[in-house]
């Protein structure tokens, strides 16, 4: 079995898996860390949405081989510490979450809009988030946290 | 007011670890040297098993691999119908058996052949596609009126003509009646769209055997493991109480479809003692929808009789509703008494009568999914209600006023068994109109048809029983367990709080709304306060969390053990401070001697009662640790009007909603953001089904919408922001004054969006869901037929 | 997923090589089709030759007269490129339109024309806007290259390494979604090209095609009026649950006619 190695939330981490072994499956059993999602089989509900190099991409439609040497940043290495990020806190603000299954995977959805639009309009926001699915919150909250976490974080005014 | 107490917007607490990735579902548990199962299915949605050879599977490698046969030679019982329906004659409903692994036939795309377990999931997959599994494919049943007329194929031999139960409610002759005598009868055939719940969350499970002790662990994605542990040990595997634990962790939503017991979870806990390790299954998406229980389904014929001024005399209803092939947990309860009670909905109908016939099929199993029965009877009630208007030349709001219920008239007993405790209808319906500006409609309708585009109103009011069960009323009505809950408040002797409940929170915020109640009654800080659920090795007991039951049910069990604790600790305190327990008062977390300075806060009685070094031992026991079970006196009547209003885009069929207005009547409500939130969530999944969502079944029994490329789940560039109020009626017999939120947006907004959608085409009878190509359809219908 | 053999070659030469040496391989690019099909086991190659360690694959290049676009250049690399959309913004716009974001951050253009999905974005463009594409073995004309329902002009093995769109005098691209998965049920790319108009729809049919008609109408009168009475047979169209063939060969009207309206402005 080939040897992966990664830098996962700025740590250096590797691990042995299979070639078929895709990236979620690698950071959930390999690395245990389990706070990336899968919600479903054809690329879509966007659960397992982590950073591969900066860029958000669904880690359950990527081979563990093929993020080889790459930067990762999942949703354990969003806040600094014990110190959470301002879109975490956005989030519990405005109830931006109810099961919290597709939370994490909304998180770094929003948070690669906001790196490209710092003060996005709502229709973007929502035109954004089609690569996210939820099922508890009908998008009102999760819309609402991402408009303030874009205040909060200097963008938007 | 406590700032964390009854009412407060609080920040939920269990945020913290879901925003950061510490969550910990059922998926994210590994137990060391588990193995992994995959579940073969069936291709075929109706055949026999002529063969099935795990020979080449075992010999590449399998842990095991295990057929229907073992079930049975195993004495493993099939997955039991908690609810038993009587036909129209008194004899009961036929219940096949439905076994965990298929024995010598298949009756669903999905149903289970053989369990494959092996080191991995891919593994376990490998292996599965060497079974060797002859079928004799045989005809399939899909439709459930199909399924009922003669020569359809027979889902199970033991039942006739496919028929589960022909069952009705309400007296037929006075509604004859009334229509003998009306001046205007609204007919109506409507399909209620079957859906799939998808909770993001793929359904999970994992058995676990522990030799030395003899004691069985099932993780699993469940709303309520005791239900789960009294159904998989008593019923299936025959498994006692005390040697079977059940763990529901963070649940990733359920809307309902994790109510039921599964046949993979009493799979993985049997097999896990079989094979001696671990058993861990995880769904996938593709597989949730073959296995996950479904929703709706019903096909319904409703008729209104009106009389001259437009009142209502009379109302009837048939409905035929899938079961699918075998009869899940709670199925049977839906189309009955979860249904036809609502038939009523908020009108003062004097005369109403149904009839539900169940069918089965070779579909998955239908079962509750968020409203379960009470969003399909909104749906032919307000549909009827809105197409009676149209043809009588009646303003929609205003026939609605006309025949509502008035405030006055509470308690009101409908025709079809339910007394509606309380409730302001025409309340809800004025404030909603108001926010939407119904009046302004004509002007935005003008300034759309402007841009060539078509634009409608819809209004919908509903009434929801919830708050499930009153176990009395269950029981007579077929339920084979009571619907009660349990509450223990466990006070530390520092004083801090741990609740133990018997809801389970899967998304509902209970570790939030839970704690805000201690708050307000005891006074100690939330922070002091934890709320423990999802384990029967800790709870006392639970029926867990679906109706809109936990705030209703088990938030009152709460309350009432709150209110042990504090009786006990005045016991204490009248002891500590020397004075007769009736002077003792307890307010904002202090017991004070009445008309002294004397006072004893909570936390110093808490460590008394832990440290009693002189408490009189005949009076007074150590301790501050109580527990309540609560069985409601009648259901709970959430109510309330959504109106929404569309643009039509008539070139493509599209629907954009522009508005959607809620006004609903909770009774109290603890945190009105979780509330807020429950009904944005309820309103998506009503405007899923309504513009999209469906599950379709080809001819052969094959589910044409498998996977998300097909199956069209909500988007949030589906919906605008929506405008949510509420109109406070306490409810008036349980402590709290609280009446539930949970399936309310879900069965209020379906039919305001159609009824826009109908309005802005004028062509009545769109069907579910209206996606663009049926309202495109539907438009170039009505105009070829004004041209004719 | 069944187990495959995974090679990550550095040149197009060692890609063939490894390619033509295996039993069943799939190149890899943005894996966004291939992957899902492989999870749900409906492929299942002997081989994967991944080809984004191949660094003359990627990068966009703008002349006068065209944009290049290099076959691992990703959805994204081309919707959020200002010279891209300065040059040819229906092109832009198009690939902002596939699939969601996160998709677009992996998915390529060689990928998706290679693969050919008669509902993919991509092959609007290439005809429509008149492309050439470029493998390492010729040039394909974009009019040549899709020949089917995931069919297309390659030979087993031939890898796309570029595609080069004309910069049209106008054009856009108007696409009808299908709501579930966003792929186009109809997608019609309109151009006003060098070589003449051109009207090319993906998601209606097998494989992406023009309409003759349309193009004649818009070459004497580019206005929305012009093709609103070309009908498009339903006859040789998709149909499924989602749109039926006559739906579809309404929206082609539909989605032309807003495309020209878009393209003029």
């Amino acid at each position: 079995m080939p040897t992966v190695s990664m830098t996962v939330n700025g740590r250096k981490m590797s691990g042995e898996c299979e070639e078929r072994t895709l990236l979620v499956s690698f950071l959930r059993e390999t690395l245990g860390l389990t706070g990336t999602h899968v919600g479903c089989d054809t690329s879509q509900c966007g659960a397992c949405c982590v950073h591969v190099n900066g860029d958000s991409v669904k880690s359950c439609t990527l081979l563990a081989v093929q993020a080889d040497g790459a930067e990762i940043t999942t949703i354990e290495g969003v806040a600094n510490g014990e110190e959470l990020h301002a879109i975490q806190e956005a989030f519990r603000d405005n109830h931006g979450l109810q099961c919290g299954f597709c939370t994490p995977g909304m998180i770094m959805s929003a948070l690669d809009l906001l790196k490209h639009n710092a003060n996005p309009s709502e229709t973007e926001i929502r035109h954004h988030l089609e690569g996210n699915l939820c099922r508890c919150t009908g998008y009102h909250n999760i819309v609402k946290s991402i408009q303030a976490a874009a205040v909060a974080m200097g963008g938007a005014s | 007011m406590n700032e964390n107490g009854i009412g407060a917007r609080v920040r939920r607490k269990e945020d913290k670890r879901f925003i950061t990735g510490r969550g910990n579902y059922t998926d994210d548990i590994n137990r060391h040297g588990q193995t992994h199962a995959v579940f073969l299915r069936s291709p075929h949605a109706h055949a026999r098993i002529v063969s099935i050879d795990t020979k080449a599977a075992m010999a590449a490698g399998a842990v095991a691999v295990l057929t229907g046969k073992d079930v049975a030679d195993a004495g493993i019982n099939g997955l039991p119908c908690g609810w038993l329906i009587h036909n129209k004659d008194g004899s009961p409903m036929k219940e096949p058996g439905h076994p965990v692994i298929a024995l010598d036939r298949v009756r669903h795309v999905g149903d289970i052949v053989a369990m494959v377990i092996a080191e991995s999931k891919n593994q376990a997959k490998d292996l599965a596609e060497l079974v060797e599994v002859d079928y004799e494919v045989l005809p399939a049943a899909v439709n459930a009126v199909e399924a009922l007329k003669p020569g359809a194929p027979q889902v199970h031999d033991d039942v006739e003509g496919n028929l589960c139960y022909d069952w009705h409610l309400g007296e037929k002759d006075p509604v004859d009646a009334a229509f003998a005598q009306a001046a205007h009868v609204t007919k109506l055939d409507v399909y209620n769209n079957r859906l799939a719940p998808n909770a993001m969350e793929p359904r999970a499970a994992i058995g676990e055997y522990d030799r030395a002790t003899g004691e069985h662990t099932l993780y699993t994605t469940s709303q309520n493991p005791h239900v789960i542990r009294l159904l998989m040990g008593a019923f299936v595997l025959g498994l006692p109480e005390h040697k079977l634990r059940v763990v529901s962790p963070d649940v990733g939503g359920g809307f309902g479809s994790k109510i039921f017991h599964y046949a993979e979870e009493a799979a993985v806990t049997w097999a896990a003692k079989v094979v001696g390790r671990p058993i861990k299954w995880n769904s996938d998406r593709s597989e949730a929808f073959i296995s996950d229980a479904q929703g709706r389904d019903h096909h319904t014929h409703a008729e209104l009789a009106l009389d001259n001024d437009g009142k209502f005399l009379g109302f009837r209803v048939s409905t035929t509703a899938n079961m699918g092939a075998y009869l899940s947990t709670f199925s049977t309860s839906i189309p009955t008494y979860l249904y036809a009670t609502l038939l009523a909905g908020l009108y003062a109908t004097p005369a109403i009568y149904a009839e539900v016939k169940a069918a089965f099929t070779n579909t998955v199993p239908v079962d509750a999914y968020r409203g379960a029965g009470r969003p399909e009877a909104c749906f032919v009630v307000e549909s009827i209600v809105d197409k009676a208007a149209r043809e009588t030349g009646r303003d929609p709001a205003a026939l609605r006023k006309l025949n509502l219920i008035p405030a006055s008239a509470m308690p009101y007993q409908t025709p079809v068994a339910l007394q509606y405790d309380s409730g302001d209808f025409v309340k809800n319906i004025d404030d909603a109109l108001k926010v939407i500006d119904y009046d302004g409609f004509p002007a935005r309708c003008d300034a759309s048809k402007k841009k060539g585009m078509l634009r409608g109103i819809g209004l919908s009011s509903y009434i929801e029983a919830c708050g499930i069960a009153p176990s009395t009323v269950a029981g007579a009505l077929g339920a084979r367990a009571g619907l009660y809950e349990s509450a223990e408040v466990r006070v530390h002797p520092t004083g801090s709080v741990t609740v133990f409940t018997g809801s389970h929170s899967h998304g509902q915020g209970h570790e939030t709304t839970f704690a805000q109640i201690v708050c307000e009654r005891l006074g100690v800080p939330i922070e002091n306060v934890e709320v423990v659920h999802g384990d029967t090795g800790k709870i006392p007991f639970g029926m867990g969390t679906y109706g809109s039951r936990s705030l209703a049910v088990g938030g009152v069990a709460l309350h009432n053990s709150l209110e042990k604790v504090i009786a006990k600790g005045r016991k204490i305190a009248a002891h500590m401070m020397e004075a007769a327990e009736t002077d003792v008062e307890f307010k904002d977390g202090h017991y004070r001697v009445a008309g002294t300075d004397k006072e004893l806060a909570f936390g110093a009685i808490a460590l008394q009662a832990y440290v009693p070094h002189n408490f009189p031992h005949d009076e007074l026991e150590p301790g501050l640790d109580e527990t309540s079970f609560y069985d409601p006196k009648n259901f709970t009547y959430p109510n309330g009007c959504h109106i929404c209003e569309v643009e039509i885009d008539p070139d493509t069929g599209v629907t954009r909603i522009e508005r959607f207005v809620a006004v609903d009547d909770f009774g109290n409500i603890i945190n009105p953001m979780i509330v807020e939130g429950q009904v944005h969530g309820g309103i998506m999944q009503g405007i899923g089904q309504a513009l999209c969502e469906d599950c379709i079944y080809d001819e052969s029994g094959q589910l044409l919408t498998g996977s998300y490329m097909d199956y069209c789940m909500p988007k949030a560039d589906m919906v605008p922001f929506y405008e949510v109020g509420t109109n406070v009626v306490p409810c008036t017999h349980n402590a709290l004054g609280v009446k539930g939120a949970g399936e309310a947006g879900t069965i209020g907004a379906a039919a305001a969006v159609i009824n826009a959608i109908r309005h802005a085409t004028g062509v009545g009878d769109i069907q579910m869901p209206a996606t663009s190509q049926r309202v495109w359809q539907a438009i170039n219908a009505s105009a070829a037929q004004a041209a004719e | 997923m069944y187990a495959f053999k995974y090679h990550k070659p550095s040149s197009i030469e060692d890609a063939a090589k490894v390619f033509s040496g295996a039993d069943d391989a799939r190149y890899l690019s943005g894996g966004h089709t291939l992957l899902p099909s492989m999870k749900l086991r409906l492929a299942g190659p002997s081989d994967i030759v991944d080809l984004s360690g191949i660094a003359g694959l990627k990068g966009i290049k703008v002349e006068a007269d065209k944009v290049t676009i290099g076959a691992g250049t990703r959805h994204n690399d081309v919707a959020l490129s200002a010279e891209v959309r300065a040059a040819i913004p229906a092109l832009a716009d198009l690939a902002g339109g596939i699939g969601d974001f996160q998709v677009r951050n992996r998915g390529t253009i060689g990928g998706s024309i290679a693969n050919a999905d008669p509902s993919a974005d991509y092959p609007a463009a290439v005809v429509g806007l008149g492309a050439t594409v470029h493998t390492n073995k010729r040039t394909i004309a974009g009019d040549d290259f899709f020949t089917g329902m995931f069919e297309t002009a390659l030979e087993d093995g031939e890898i796309v390494t570029a595609v080069s769109f004309p910069r049209p005098k106008r054009a856009a691209y108007m696409k009808f979604p299908n709501p579930a998965s966003r792929y186009a049920v109809v997608g019609v790319m309109v151009a006003e090209t060098a070589s003449g108009m051109r009207v090319a729809v993906t998601g209606a049919a097998a494989s992406v095609f023009r309409v003759a008609e349309m193009e004649q109408a818009l070459a004497s009168n580019f206005s929305p009026d012009a093709i609103a009475g070309v009908a498009v047979p339903a006859d040789n169209l998709n149909s499924d649950i989602h749109a039926a063939a006559d739906y579809r060969a309404h929206l082609v009207g539909v989605m032309a006619k807003r495309a020209v309206a878009k393209a003029a402005g």
